[in-house]
């Protein structure tokens, strides 16, 4: 279970008061339905669900029930940073993907196999 | 390749089992192929299989970045059943159902596919309505599933519990005879062994790295930790790391990766006859042969790679089974694991052309991808042979999400993930 801080409460919470909302800093297109089938599916299906960092929105629903984004490694599920809604996406060092903690995929653990 | 069969046991044992050769040869890569396959799993080994025993294509490889059904093959609860509502689902799940009756006769290999049953519980007059629904438009497509009572699901299942007073009283079940489980690394293995055999080139420890492409677009081969390995055709089976290898082509898939987990217990006497799943209260739960309870948890809310989940996911399954059979309560989990299932918007599998010429995918079946695996094979391996989908997988295109034209099992799926 993750521990997730919430910008908001300014406190460290569990998981369990909070609501994954999928990818941020994803602007809905202003003349929605003008816009072409393409351009349509970008916005509303396509993702780049990335090995590593990605950014995400979440929502405190058992707490302050706001929502605020989140700069994550998908790998070692580790939250970089968590910030305030409408804050532009922080620039993160590389360095803070790089991961001192062991992570138990199988990559990790097992290797190559033999 | 030596036939396996009852006379083959009795030789080998009267020689101390020293004859027996190995399942699969590992030779070094060629310097291309007229088709590779970028994942080891079920999928991707079925897909060469049929490519060489149906298609004459033998020139292929599949290559895996770790050991074979290293990943959700060998991550799954084994769960085989084809009773989805829509006419596409019921298509493709219902061809690998057909497989899978004679998939050990098929490969000479036992994947002890055992047709027990798949019962589905319902705990209201909404899951009463919603079965029935699936029910009737399962037998109107000739797929066989019926409505149970209580009653008569306690008699196919007696460690359940119907009583009036339980947490999560039930009112019904919808049963799939046919329904059942296999045995998720013969599969692999069995395949991995007759395609093998038909001059397949298996290769483990070989990670895709990139994807390249001529000037005109077309695929010209992969990049590897092992060198660069040119292809005429690439097809895509990697499960959760989908997005990553479309990457490498350019190509931007509607997927989401997050893990699911499973567990199973100590082993125990037969006690557990069949499979049973709980829409509502989210829980499916098996015996395997060794006697585990094999229990299937949830899926974690956020994207992740990591092939681990929150242990509130599994207490919640847990919470449900105890209540569901209050006879487990006291039984040991033995071991816990995830795997990253790949999941698109509508919960329907992709299996298609890409908008990269002679590249093709074989994504997006999330969280039920091994009761397809047969099927999914069967026809992956006929899109890559003549280059447009097979007609029981022509509804599952890329494009439906640009078109519209979705496959909505999200909204009636048998779990809720």
């Amino acid at each position: 279970m993750l521990l997730i801080h919430c910008p908001y409460c300014e406190e460290e919470r569990s998981e369990l008061e909070f609501r994954a909302a999928g990818d941020a800093h994803i602007a809905r297109p202003e003349n929605i339905a003008a816009i072409s089938d393409e351009d349509f599916e970008a916005y509303f299906f396509l993702r780049d669900n990335p090995k590593g960092l990605i950014f995400e929105r979440w929502r405190h629903v058992a707490g302050c029930g706001r929502f605020f984004n989140a700069a994550r490694d998908t790998v070692s599920d580790r939250f970089l940073k968590t910030y305030k809604a409408g804050e532009p996406k922080p620039q993160l060092p590389i360095a803070a993907m790089t991961d001192e903690t062991v992570v138990e995929t199988y990559e990790a653990t097992e290797g190559r196999a033999e | 390749m030596r036939k396996y069969s009852v006379f083959a046991v009795a030789r080998e044992a009267m020689r101390a089992h020293k004859g027996w050769e190995a399942q699969w040869v590992s030779p070094e890569p060629r310097a291309s192929y007229d088709a590779i396959i970028i994942g080891g799993g079920g999928h991707g080994l079925g897909a060469a299989y049929y490519l060489a025993k149906e298609h004459g294509i033998t020139n292929v490889a599949v290559l895996e970045k770790g050991w074979l059904g290293g990943g959700n093959t060998g991550r799954n609860t084994t769960i085989i059943r084809s009773n989805y509502l829509y006419d596409e689902s019921m298509d493709i799940y219902e061809h690998s159902l057909k497989l899978w009756e004679n998939l050990s006769q098929d490969l000479n290999y036992n994947v002890m596919y055992s047709p027990r049953g798949v019962m589905m519980l319902s705990h209201g007059i909404h899951d009463q309505q919603v079965f029935k629904r699936h029910i009737h438009a399962n037998r109107l497509y000739g797929i066989d599933n019926e409505w149970l009572s209580p009653e008569q699901a306690k008699e196919f299942c007696p460690p359940l519990d119907i009583s009036a007073s339980a947490r999560f009283p039930i009112n019904g079940a919808a049963l799939q005879r046919r329904g059942g489980t296999a045995r998720h690394d013969a599969v692999a293995w069995g395949y991995a062994r007759a395609a093998s055999d038909r001059g397949v080139h298996i290769i483990q420890n070989c990670e895709v790295t990139g994807i390249r492409r001529g000037p005109d677009g077309v695929v010209t081969g992969v990049d590897t930790n092992r060198g660069f390995i040119g292809a005429k055709r690439i097809g895509v089976s990697a499960s959760g790391h989908n997005s990553v290898i479309m990457a490498m082509a350019g190509v931007r898939v509607p997927l989401h990766s997050v893990p699911l987990q499973a567990l199973v217990s100590e082993p125990l006497k037969p006690i557990f006859p069949c499979v049973v799943m709980s829409n509502t209260v989210h829980a499916y739960i098996s015996q395997s042969d060794k006697g585990e309870l094999v229990i299937g948890a949830g899926t974690d809310q956020y994207n992740s790679y990591s092939q681990t989940g929150g242990l509130q996911i599994i207490t919640h399954t847990l919470d449900a089974i105890c209540e569901l059979f209050p006879i487990f309560r006291r039984v040991k989990m033995m071991r816990q694991w995830g795997g990253i299932t790949d999941n698109t918007p509508d919960r329907s599998a992709i299996q298609g052309v890409t908008p990269v010429p002679n590249l093709y995918v074989n994504c997006g079946w999330g969280t039920g991808g091994f009761k397809a695996t047969p099927g999914s094979a069967h026809l992956f391996a006929h899109l890559i042979a003549k280059g447009e989908p097979h007609r029981l997988a022509a509804g599952l295109t890329l494009d439906r999400f640009r078109s519209g034209r979705l496959i909505d099992e999200a909204a009636a799926a048998a779990v809720a993930h």
